[in-house]
């Protein structure tokens, strides 16, 4: 009968014995991320910066060359339009943000401008101040959430693999940050959802090939450290690859069918699993190899007990 | 040999069913919902962007109340300095670092210990520094929060007031934050109205008029120099057109505007314009109201709203039933709005809108339908693809994952959580993750049947393998998600949620459900071979 087999059985990868070359390359990309992200800077959205976006639908084909320099002449800040669907729908992005009374100006003269019979889909204000809560209030979640499982993972192994697991979150976490300052993707509210998706699936897939790890260390107490991971990475191989490619089907069906807005949202999570996927089995596990794991350590897990009496 | 009780089977089988029921009333049309006994008419509650509406975003002025609130300490000080005839040269507050400061200096220092003990017995949670004759005091954090609570809770009781009297059907209101309001109206599409709502403090006071200092008038907008003496201040009253009259207005409050009882919308006898006319309440209201028209009798007063004169009428005679009308510069529509805003209550705090979102309905219904295709193909990639790797455990699975998403429904609209557009994209990644206990599963099982042990046997050492990597890996997500709900708010809240319940669902399916399937299937088929 056919079975997909999407790893064959009973690979040999020698993962172990190339870390060196891959560390340098998981390196390199997270110093590239981090000098974008510090020296460019992400593309924040109307979200964090303030200003206004409208979604309208125009009763007749507009000139967008004209609209354009119409709304720039109003000192609104920076005017970004975009054009979606057909040539009438149109997404306005005005960059100032203010406060009070001067939203609601503002508001009316973009609406004067563009005049009468015009469907007003979205219209968002985004005052100055709440971007930089929002992303401070994110950062203390995710610190914090990113603690706790630190915590449990040590708690549940040792405390090298809770270390291994969030550096490769870590790494996840930069380079994904990294796309938004290196391509021209705008980082929004929404934006911090799909990070928190990548850290968790990628948290998720970490555990799994430790969980082998460890299972493998009581298993063979003799075998030297490095074969052994790269035994687990075998092992646990088909399974990694066969989630992600279910997870990226699911998440590319969202981009392929989920319309405009969940399409922005799933690209980089799409990315995030891709990296997420790479980081647990060349990134999370051979770290482990430099953080001197304790290997006779009593065993107390009774499933995996009775195979190790002699 | 893997077996299942009973007991689970049929539990299982029970969950699902109820999840299906609670789940498919979402699916309904409109006029076949209705018809739905009631207990089953609960659907997933859309968030504002799919079903279309406003959200507004509002920060409550804390610093203003916080002055006022420091303000009056000040002048209860100055009362008892008086009093005690200690020497003063300054008092008053003053800002420092964003934060209202009483501030004394006194002329001795001898007189520290008698300042302090005012300040204690008027306000003991002040902390006050001392440095040389003068004494600071500022209010302690823990009596700030506790104050910034009372404010925004009281501010959101009027918010909800003024909306309910608008007529606007199911606003959410909720805390955000130390001093954020979030106000979501469905269904709204332009709020402005919404807006100048609740954009206004709405205080109403009555006030004596000076008789020594005269009416000064200007044009809108030019700049007068008013000479005002103490305790009195001059105000404005706009007469229509591009007359504003500044009346001399003693400070001192007569009567609010909260012992009102009632507000409603009438038309001037004499000259036919509309006014509100006011009802205070029969106790403490209509008696100060008689007291106040018997002090001003054939003498101007003036009624006051959020710094504004309405009007500055004369007291004719003295009246004690305790109606009264206020008459001035009004539309139709403005009499009633002041009629709804004085009903409603007034706010403790100005508030200041810092973020708003309007979604007109036909965008929210185009995500609505592109995320249900989004979701359908999602299932339908997923299945094939198991189905392509595992043959008919892979059937199973497709089975149990099927049953997940109605759980997720299920448990979303149980617990009257909103659905979000990230939320549908978590959706569909709950559909991704779903099978990978399953994938697990099997790998494991195809291991065993590799190292040359009997399927049958294979099947239950390959749930019992993986059982502790599945309790590790979901676990681990769960603590993750429990504190980002604890710590996160808004967005990073509702992906919490969904991610837990939806790992929740995905542990049972795979342990209640496809282990139920599989067991059932080889205890139907024993001599069937095992290939997967």
């Amino acid at each position: 009968m056919f079975r997909l087999h999407l790893i064959p059985y009973g690979t040999k990868f020698d993962i172990i014995g190339k870390s060196k070359c891959i560390f340098f390359i998981a390196g390199v990309f997270v110093i590239t991320c981090f000098s974008f992200i510090i020296f460019k800077g992400m593309n924040y959205g109307i979200d964090f910066k303030g200003g206004y976006i409208f979604e309208v639908t125009m009763p007749t084909d507009p000139d967008i060359q004209e609209l354009r320099n119409t709304l720039n002449s109003l000192d609104l800040g920076e005017v970004a339009i975009q054009q979606f669907g057909t040539n009438r729908d149109l997404m306005l992005k005005l960059e100032k943000s203010e406060e009070g009374e001067g939203q609601a100006t503002a508001i009316k003269t973009v609406k004067n401008v563009l005049g009468d019979n015009v469907v007003y889909k979205r219209i968002e204000t985004v005052g100055p101040k709440v971007g930089g809560e929002l992303v401070s209030n994110a950062v203390k979640a995710v610190a914090f959430a990113l603690i706790a499982m630190l915590l449990y993972i040590a708690v549940r192994f040792e405390w090298q693999f809770g270390i291994c697991a969030v550096a490769a979150l870590f790494h996840d976490c930069a380079i994904i940050f990294g796309m938004f300052a290196i391509f021209p993707m705008e980082f929004g509210e929404t934006s911090i959802t799909a990070v928190l998706l990548t850290a968790s699936y990628s948290i998720n897939d970490t555990v799994v090939i430790f969980d082998r790890i460890r299972e493998n260390l009581r298993r063979f107490k003799k075998m030297d450290l490095g074969e052994l991971i790269n035994l687990s990475l075998n092992e646990t191989l088909s399974r990694t690859t066969l989630t992600a490619t279910t997870t990226v089907l699911a998440v590319l069906s969202l981009y392929l069918f989920g319309g405009r807005t969940i399409a922005t949202l799933a690209l980089p999570i799409i990315v995030g699993i891709i990296v997420g996927t790479f980081s647990s089995i060349f990134v999370a596990s051979p770290l482990l190899m430099f953080l001197n794991i304790k290997r006779d350590k009593e065993i107390k897990d009774t499933t995996v007990a009775n195979i190790n009496i002699k | 040999m893997l077996v299942v009780s009973r007991f689970r089977f049929t539990s299982a089988i029970i969950v699902c069913l109820f999840g299906l029921v609670f789940a498919f009333p979402s699916f309904l049309e409109q006029g076949t919902y209705d018809k739905l006994p009631s207990f089953l008419q609960h659907t997933v509650n859309l968030g504002l962007e799919l079903r279309g509406g406003s959200h507004i975003q509002l920060e409550v002025d804390l610093k203003t109340v916080e002055r006022e609130h420091q303000e009056s300490v000040v002048d209860e000080v100055r009362k008892q300095l008086r009093k005690q005839n200690i020497q003063y040269s300054r008092i008053g507050v003053q800002f420092r670092e964003n934060e209202p400061v009483i501030l004394v200096s006194l002329k001795s220092s001898n007189d520290v210990d008698a300042v302090k003990k005012i300040l204690f017995k008027i306000e003991k949670e002040l902390v006050i520094a001392v440095d040389g004759s003068d004494v600071t005091a500022t209010i302690s954090s823990v009596f700030a929060d506790r104050f910034a609570r009372k404010i925004v809770d009281e501010s959101i009781e009027v918010i909800r007031h003024r909306i309910d009297e608008s007529g606007t059907k199911e606003p959410t209101i909720l805390r955000q934050g130390t001093d954020r309001i979030v106000v979501q109206l469905p269904g709204v599409e332009d709020p402005s109205e919404m807006k100048r709502l609740l954009g206004k403090t709405a205080i109403l006071t009555f006030h004596g008029v000076d008789e020594e200092l005269k009416v000064v008038e200007a044009k809108v907008g030019e700049k007068v120099s008013l000479q005002s003496k103490p305790g009195v201040m001059y105000l404005p009253e706009e007469r229509g057109g591009d007359v504003v009259h500044y009346i001399p207005i003693k400070r001192q409050v007569s009567l609010t505007g909260k012992s009102l009882v009632d507000a409603q919308v009438s038309m001037d006898q004499r000259t036919g314009l509309p006014g509100v006319s006011i009802k205070f309440d029969s106790v403490e209201g209509t008696r100060k109201f008689a007291e106040l028209s018997a002090k001003y009798l054939k003498k101007q007063f003036a009624m006051v709203l959020d710094g504004k004169v309405l009007s500055a009428p004369v007291f004719q005679m003295v009246l004690t039933d305790g109606n009264a009308q206020i008459t001035g510069n009004f539309t139709m529509q403005s009499a009633t709005e002041l009629a709804l805003l004085l009903r409603a209550g007034s706010l403790p705090a100005p508030l200041k809108v810092i973020e708003e979102r309007n979604v007109g309905p036909s965008l929210g219904a185009d995500s609505i339908s592109a995320g249900k295709n989004a979701t359908i193909f999602a299932f339908l990639f997923v299945a094939l693809f198991m189905i392509a790797s595992y043959g008919k455990f892979g059937c199973f699975s497709v089975i149990a994952l099927f049953c997940n998403i109605i759980l997720l429904f299920a448990c979303l609209t149980l617990l009257g959580a909103t659905l979000t557009l990230p939320g549908i994209a978590g959706i569909a990644l709950t559909i991704g993750t779903a099978v990978d206990s399953n994938v697990l599963i099997y790998e494991r099982i195809r291991e065993e049947i590799r190292s040359g042990i009997k399927a049958f046997v294979a099947v239950s050492r390959g749930y019992k393998m993986a059982m502790m990597t599945i309790v590790d890996s979901n676990l681990t997500t769960l603590v993750g998600s429990i504190v980002l709900y604890e710590f996160g708010s808004g967005p990073i809240r509702g992906f919490a949620v969904t991610l837990a319940i939806g790992t929740l669902i995905s542990l049972f399916t795979t342990f209640a459900l496809t282990k139920s399937i599989i067991a059932y299937w080889i205890g139907k088929n024993k001599n069937a071979e095992i290939i997967i």
